[in-house]
């Protein structure tokens, strides 16, 4: 983004974020912060915490799944184990994960503004998410043992068992406040503090979804945190709303459930999709094509995405009205998503693409969320949904587009703002290595759900029939290669958060955007004076003029 | 929960426009929150039409018209405490503001009330009297307690903001020129209002 080069100002002796002292001093100067940038980075901690123990669920679901009968855990703990992977990762770890910390980190940098609108808001929704993760841990370990229900909490199982379904619902609800307080900050901040110049269309492409997911989550988050209440009121009072003992019915609980978890897919994917926006146009030296398609499509997937949610019903017994046009949306939500991977094709097309990590994440986003998408439209398809539903089809497809997509781009984000955030580089090679041990394994987990959910294996089973034996086997070694790609990449950034290869220059990458135009790591008011905005983001000139010249040629 | 030294700009400038933009957002995710349950009300309101009519029956109409004028008397002094600081008028203000509070709790005893005495006629959740009767009813009695309950815990939740608004006017942190906290309290004041004149003909005047 071309700025006015006077304008952005670093003398060099201002001390970056993570040496800024204010009035506390050492960990009471991280918990206690209203900078953007030092929350973001707790969220990062805190995060990585939550996710290593939901995927420690996860391997072991794995385990117990890897030979038919019992071969780690009883049929009760599995239950336990998969509604706590479930639980975990939705709403610790893909909900709040891109907004909440790279959200908070970037956000008011790519924008031009000193921090986001409302800092101690911010910094409340870090503890509201703190909160709400340790009630979910501790639920874990009170008697009565974790909640067994599945992560949709479907009534009228959640109101009779005697598990700790109370501890999970108060997670969520209180998850979801953070998510909701996390939403309203952005959506303000983008509104108030641009800087002078950027019009919305000059803002980052990854601002435009970002500001999309904070409508989501303001206005879908309430209804599913109403609903969990609802829940909890109607387990300790006996309160008469869905239970149908008391003439209540379940299935209006699964509609107000999924009124807010379709859209929650859309505030897991779209923050992802803004990131590879940002990513491919410096990676492959290229102005980004359709920008506005682009911005547009976020607003397209946020606005039909909260339309279709009866798609996760449609074997409940719904009106043959209601299906086709539940399936109809569904598959027009296709549309804005494809999109976006076709913008990000074109813009691929003859650039000077650099294999850098971010880059090699991003390749795989759209390889797997274009398998992920793909399925999606299937299931929206009535006659295939009723064969699929509820089986490891449907399991494989939300993997590949929860963890293909926005896992993928979380690490894609990772890589990529990792030395603007902590002015230190990792190790380039290693954290190749780790990238290609969790697309291989990633592939090898999933992609046989895909074909064992086709032959009939159901979701959420713990035992099963021997034909699936070879494919099962199959997935957890998959498992096996997908963590230790994982650990690999954590130990990389883990050590080079101290230890990597100190990075001083601004602009690492080669990036046009704000956030590259000052110090790294950035000083406390990111800006000693705010920028002003002249151009478009993404400006490639030079290299767009000399591929001009090759077309004349 | 910050320090002042580590507070940034955005603390420093003051954009009131900014807080008001943050604070509907906020009454939007409110207005979802209830739009939830009203949701839940209609649908089975559909279902059971006959059932509900009969519980509304039930219900003090009288008293329950009492409440939504009290409410609406206190949305009255809530406008007329901004528009006394806008004025200049500091105990104006003040005085405004403690009627609304006392309003407020007004209002909460009329409710306490009300609830005590359909727990002396056997009508709480899981009671044998309410279980004998139809599913109707015991859903138009759930949907009752709850949404009259948490319509009262925004009631408290109101109460508590306007008295820490009525400590900064006396401390003259909210001053002529510098009013967007009071009128944020009086924007969820006024929403507090709003869903009790929604839940008043829903419950009361269906009879």
């Amino acid at each position: 983004m071309a700025v006015e080069s006077a304008t952005i100002k670093s003398n060099g002796h201002e001390p970056s974020y993570l040496e800024y002292k204010g009035k506390h001093t050492g960990l009471l100067g991280w918990i206690l912060s209203t900078d953007h940038k030092r929350i973001g980075i707790l969220y990062l901690v805190s995060l990585s915490i939550f996710f290593l123990v939901g995927v420690t669920f996860g391997v072991l679901m794995r385990l117990e799944l890897i030979a038919p009968g019992e071969t780690i855990m009883d049929a009760q703990t599995y239950n336990s184990i998969f509604t706590l992977h479930g639980v975990i990762m939705i709403f610790l770890f893909v909900v709040p994960g891109l907004p909440a910390v790279f959200g908070n980190f970037v956000l008011p940098i790519l924008i031009g503004a000193k921090d986001v609108a409302f800092p101690r808001i911010n910094l409340m929704s870090w503890y509201m998410y703190v909160i709400g993760g340790l009630l979910a841990v501790v639920s874990i370990l009170l008697p009565g043992g974790p909640a067994d229900t599945g992560w949709t909490f479907y009534i009228p199982y959640s109101v009779r068992t005697n598990t700790n379904v109370m501890l999970a619902l108060f997670a969520a609800f209180t998850l979801g406040f953070s998510s909701i307080l996390t939403g309203l900050n952005f959506v303000t901040t983008v509104h108030r503090l641009r800087a002078p110049g950027m019009t919305w269309f000059k803002m980052p492409l990854s601002v435009w979804s970002l500001y999309s997911t904070a409508w989501v989550q303001v206005l879908a988050t309430p209804i599913i945190g109403i609903t969990l209440l609802l829940v909890a009121i109607e387990r300790w009072l006996g309160v008469g709303i869905f239970d149908p003992a008391l003439g209540g019915d379940p299935i209006l609980y699964q509609h107000l459930f999924w009124i807010y978890s379709h859209p929650a897919v859309y505030i897991m994917i779209l923050p992802a999709m803004g990131v590879v926006s940002e990513i491919i146009p410096v990676f492959s030296r290229r102005t980004i094509f359709g920008y506005k398609f682009i911005a547009f499509s976020s607003v397209a997937i946020a606005l039909f995405g909260s339309l279709v949610w009866a798609h996760h019903m449609f074997t409940v017994g719904m009106s043959n009205t209601g299906q086709f046009i539940f399936s109809l949306l569904t598959m027009l939500v296709a549309i804005p998503s494809a999109i976006k991977v076709f913008n990000w094709v074109a813009t691929l097309y003859k650039g000077s693409i650099e294999l850098a990590t971010p880059m090699l994440f991003v390749l795989a986003f759209i390889f797997l969320f274009t398998i992920g998408g793909l399925t999606g439209v299937m299931q929206g398809i009535l006659t295939v949904d009723i064969q699929v539903h509820d089986t490891y089809f449907i399991v494989a497809h939300f993997h590949y587009v929860m963890f293909g997509g926005t896992g993928f781009g979380f690490f894609a984000a990772l890589h990529y703002w990792f030395p603007k955030m902590f002015g230190r580089m990792y190790n380039r090679k290693l954290a190749k290595v780790a990238f290609w041990f969790l697309f291989v394994g990633f592939n090898v987990l999933y992609f046989p759900m895909f074909i064992m959910g086709w032959l009939g294996m159901p979701r959420r089973y713990y035992d099963y029939l021997p034909e699936f034996e070879p494919y099962q086997f199959l997935s957890t070694i998959g498992s096996w290669i997908l963590v230790t790609g994982l650990l690999m990449m954590i130990y990389n950034l883990y050590h080079s958060v101290k230890k990597g290869e100190v990075v001083t220059e601004k602009n690492i990458w080669g990036g046009e955007t704000l956030e590259w135009q000052i110090d790294t790591p950035p000083i406390h008011e990111n800006f000693l004076d705010i920028p002003k905005i002249e151009t478009d983001p993404y400006q490639y000139k030079g290299n767009e003029e000399v591929l001009e010249k090759e077309e004349v040629s | 929960m910050s320090s002042t030294e580590h507070t940034v700009d955005a603390h420093v400038h003051r954009d009131d426009v900014g807080s008001r933009m943050g604070m509907w957002l906020f009454l939007f995710t409110e207005l979802l929150l209830f739009g939830g349950m009203f949701l839940i009300y209609s649908v089975y309101r559909f279902e059971y039409p006959e059932a509900f009519h009969l519980a509304a029956k039930e219900l003090n109409t009288i008293m329950g018209a009492f409440n939504t004028a009290v409410l609406l008397t206190s949305s009255m002094t809530m406008a007329l405490s901004i528009v006394a600081i806008q004025r200049n008028q500091k105990t104006l203000s003040i005085i405004m503001q403690l009627i609304t509070i006392f309003l407020a709790i007004f209002f909460l005893v009329n409710k306490y009330f009300e609830w005590t005495a359909k727990f002396h006629h056997g009508i709480y959740p899981g009671s044998e009297e309410l279980l004998s009767k139809g599913s109707g009813e015991i859903l138009f009695f759930g949907l009752y307690y709850v949404m009259t309950g948490l319509h009262g815990l925004h009631v408290i939740v109101g109460m508590f903001l306007i008295a820490v608004m009525t400590r900064m006017t006396r401390r003259e942190i909210i001053t002529k020129d510098n009013y967007v906290r009071l009128e944020n309290a009086g924007l969820y004041w006024h929403l507090v209002d709003i869903i009790w004149i929604f839940l008043f003909p829903l419950f009361y005047l269906i009879a």
